[in-house]
């Protein structure tokens, strides 16, 4: 074999050289076959529909007349789409109210947790998660009934009290309606990641705090919230991506409220509706594209305020 | 210190998610790509030798509905040609059948043999080039064992006949005898009677209401517009259609229940939804405007109610009038891309005008018949449910079915327009606002969409 003869005829700190060099290269080959498996889904699934979505994002297939080639018509008519920017437009208003809320509850849970106070905490902690693994169609489907005008619950007591029911599926309120919904699925989830950051926190920082004589109020303030900074910063991007991407809550609570989600509800049900109810596949697959690029910006844009702070 | 690690890789999930985001939406994109099938000339008719032939080679076909149980009508037909094995699925319910059906037809692999459409739907599909014509399978000889209006239906502007119905939602009233009893009201024949009857009920029982117009039902709506005489669509050639959606007589439809609505004594709940189903039972609404099949759906939805309900033809836009129009009912359809046009087309007539198949149909899966033969046939027509108090609703409905008019056309693009009608006339009687408005829009809307579809539009 080539490598043994290596050994016999060079000098020793060659060889010895060529050897570890040898066995790298073979690791890194080893590394290659172990993440081939992923690699062929991740092409397959992901980057050869992206480009497909691409190519078909450039194409105009009609009715009558049949496909023909339209360069960047599609992204010119997404742009000025009235529909699509207004939908854009109340998924930025839903991160802004409803992502704040969430990781505020979950921030407090999982300090309440992590602080030992809590009897009964792991009854507690599995309560506040259940619902995340509870499937979103499930969630919707519950919660529509909840909301139900007539015969839900909180119209039931609002009817014994003598008050008007509570509107949870008019067109004000029921951007509420589905933030409550995607807080309660989601808040379970944000609590896990920010209560595992916090078991990551080195125990010798409490004893300092607690030789300091910092109390447990301090002791979150001061090191626990300031540790768990890029945990909060990894639920942030997630909830970014989560709302901009608000497709499951709206469209199963579309056949509840008809006329007031429409078919623009949110950019991604827009999407949905202009492929499988329009038709137009090729302007569907361009408001993706544009839509991506919106979270894209978002995304960095949040890393970038946020990121810049934490550095310094 | 533990925490730097996590700086590191700070960049890393957005980068991956981001990726991620975009690739589902393309897969939310990435459902067709080619073009339908060519159309290409009328197939030649098939000789008696040929279907003879065919009918007795070993073939398996593929049959999408979402009828329950229409294993029992293919066994009949597998039993009088034991060469044929046709396999059922249920793709899901309309709408879900349809997307995944147009998604086999885009992807050119995939698509049944033979599917269940629903009469609207059908110019949908056949303008896509997706439907066999059946004419040279002997379809025109069974023109007269169906109900007119369900052949005008299935009929194409070229004379080509698209499927076999297979059962019908001529449209009438079912009503609540108990609850129009305790405050005197008379059943109404007319719609005047109607609004009158509504505007005393809802007084006199302000939990009431006399119906429900669901602010999402399009299908519903057509059939009530097609009871009054509009003609909202019209194909007049291969390539254009005539769009009337805002003309005088729909402006009278919209107007009428528009004003109720606003008045308070109708109500606008969406249908088949838990609330709604939850009025039905609880006696929200006194009457439900529905299609033949409501009886029987109704039978399971309500069962707090047995006994209570009867049925009724559809009040009158005029004194001494009896016209219906239709709500729902399906058929059987041959996709073009078959690679056994004759024994696909020799199933769909099988299941839908056997008689044998057919009172199978009617009897064991509740359809309501789209056979003249079975309308007429007394075991079918005298049967005196408990739930209607032993009223012949079949009978009632059976002969309201003769008084659909014949000539009313869907649009090559349906899912498009009842979308549009959701979110204008629908949102109107929902919000209470100026249905002549939203019929405007709705008509500038689909005007629109049919034009950027390449067709050419007249009003």
């Amino acid at each position: 074999m080539n490598t043994s003869t290596t050994i016999h005829t060079a000098p020793p700190t060659v060889a010895a050289h060529r050897r570890a060099k040898g066995k790298r290269q073979r690791h890194a080959n080893r590394g290659y076959l172990f993440v081939t498996p992923f690699l062929i889904v991740f092409l397959a699934m992901l980057v050869l529909p992206l480009i497909y979505a691409a190519y078909l994002s450039l194409f105009r297939e009609q009715l009558i007349g049949g496909t023909v080639f339209a360069g960047l018509d599609n992204y010119t008519r997404a742009f000025a789409d009235e529909r699509l920017r207004s939908g854009v437009a109340r998924v930025a208003l839903f991160f802004v109210i409803q992502v704040p809320i969430m990781l505020a509850v979950a921030l407090c849970a999982a300090l309440a947790i992590d602080s030992g106070l809590l009897r009964l905490s792991k009854v507690f902690r599995l309560g506040i998660f259940v619902p995340y693994a509870v499937p979103a169609v499930v969630a919707t489907l519950m919660w529509g009934y909840l909301y139900g005008p007539d015969f839900g619950p909180f119209a039931q007591v609002a009817e014994k009290l003598g008050t008007d029911p509570p509107r949870f599926l008019s067109a004000d309120w029921m951007l509420g309606s589905l933030a409550n919904i995607v807080t309660w699925e989601f808040t379970g989830y944000n609590m896990i990641i920010l209560y595992a950051a916090l078991r990551a926190v080195p125990h010798d920082l409490y004893e300092a705090a607690a030789v300091d004589g910092a109390g447990s109020w301090r002791t979150a303030w001061s090191i626990k919230i300031p540790a768990l900074r890029p945990a909060l910063l990894l639920c942030l991007i997630f909830s970014v991506i989560g709302s901009f991407q608000l497709f499951t809550e709206p469209k199963l609570l579309q056949p509840v409220a008809p006329n007031v989600i429409d078919s623009a509800y949110t950019p991604n049900l827009y999407a949905y509706s202009l492929a499988f109810t329009s038709q137009e596949v090729n302007y569907s697959a361009a408001v993706s594209f544009l839509l991506g690029v919106v979270i894209v910006v978002a995304s960095y844009t949040v890393l970038f305020a946020t990121g810049r702070r934490s550095r310094s | 210190m533990r925490l730097s690690r996590h700086f590191h890789h700070r960049g890393a999930p957005s980068r991956v998610t981001a990726l991620v985001v975009a690739a589902t939406l393309a897969l939310t994109a990435c459902g067709g790509g080619g073009s339908g099938n060519d159309g290409g000339a009328a197939p030649q008719g098939a000789t008696q030798a040929d279907i003879d032939k065919a009918m007795q080679t070993p073939t398996q076909l593929t049959f999408w509905t979402w009828v329950p149980n229409i294993e029992k009508e293919v066994a009949l037909f597998e039993k009088k040609y034991p060469a044929i094995d046709v396999k059922v699925v249920n793709a899901g319910q309309g709408t879900p059948q349809y997307t995944k059906l147009r998604t086999a037809l885009k992807a050119g692999t995939g698509a049944p043999d033979a599917a269940q459409i629903e009469f609207q739907y059908i110019p949908t599909f056949s303008i896509t080039k997706d439907l066999l014509d059946l004419r040279p399978y002997g379809a025109e000889a069974l023109k007269e064992n169906f109900v007119d209006w369900t052949w005008g239906q299935v009929t194409g502007a070229n004379g080509e006949i698209w499927a076999y119905p297979q059962d019908t939602g001529p449209m009438g009233m079912l009503y609540r005898k108990d609850i129009l009893d305790k405050h005197g009201i008379t059943p109404p024949k007319t719609w005047d009677e109607f609004a009158d009857a509504a505007r005393k009920l809802h007084a006199a029982d302000p939990n009431v209401y006399l119906t429900n117009i669901a602010a999402n039902e399009a299908g519903a709506w057509m059939g009530l517009l097609w009871q009054a005489g509009a003609k909202p669509f019209e194909t007049t050639g291969p390539e254009s259609v005539t769009l009337k959606l805002n003309d005088e007589t729909s402006k009278k439809v919209a107007d009428y229940w528009g004003g109720l609505i606003k008045e308070g004594v109708v109500s606008t709940d969406p249908d088949f939804t838990d609330p709604w189903y939850q009025g039905l039972n609880r006696g929200k609404y006194a009457a439900w405007l529905t299609a033949a099949w409501g009886p029987v759906f109704l039978t399971g939805s309500a069962k707090a109610t047995s006994g209570k309900w009867r049925a009724a033809p559809l009040p009158q836009w005029g004194a001494g009038k009896s016209v219906s129009g239709n709500w729902g009912g399906s058929t059987t359809a041959v996709l073009k891309g078959t690679k056994n046009p004759i024994a696909a087309a020799k199933l769909a007539e099988f299941i839908n005008s056997d008689p044998e198949s057919t009172t199978m149909m009617a009897t064991e899966q509740f359809l309501f018949p789209a056979t003249k033969a079975l309308l007429a046939d007394p075991a079918f027509a005298q049967q005196k449910p408990e739930f209607y108090g032993g009223q012949t609703v079949n009978q009632t409905f059976g002969e309201i079915s003769e008084t659909v008019d014949t000539k009313f056309q869907w649009p090559p693009f349906l899912d498009q327009t009842f979308s549009d009608w959701n979110e204008t006339l629908g949102k109107a009687f929902a919000n209470k606002s100026d249905t002549g408005a939203a019929l405007d829009a709705l008509q500038s809307r689909v005007t629109t969409y049919a034009k950027s579809q390449g067709f050419k539009v007249e009003s």
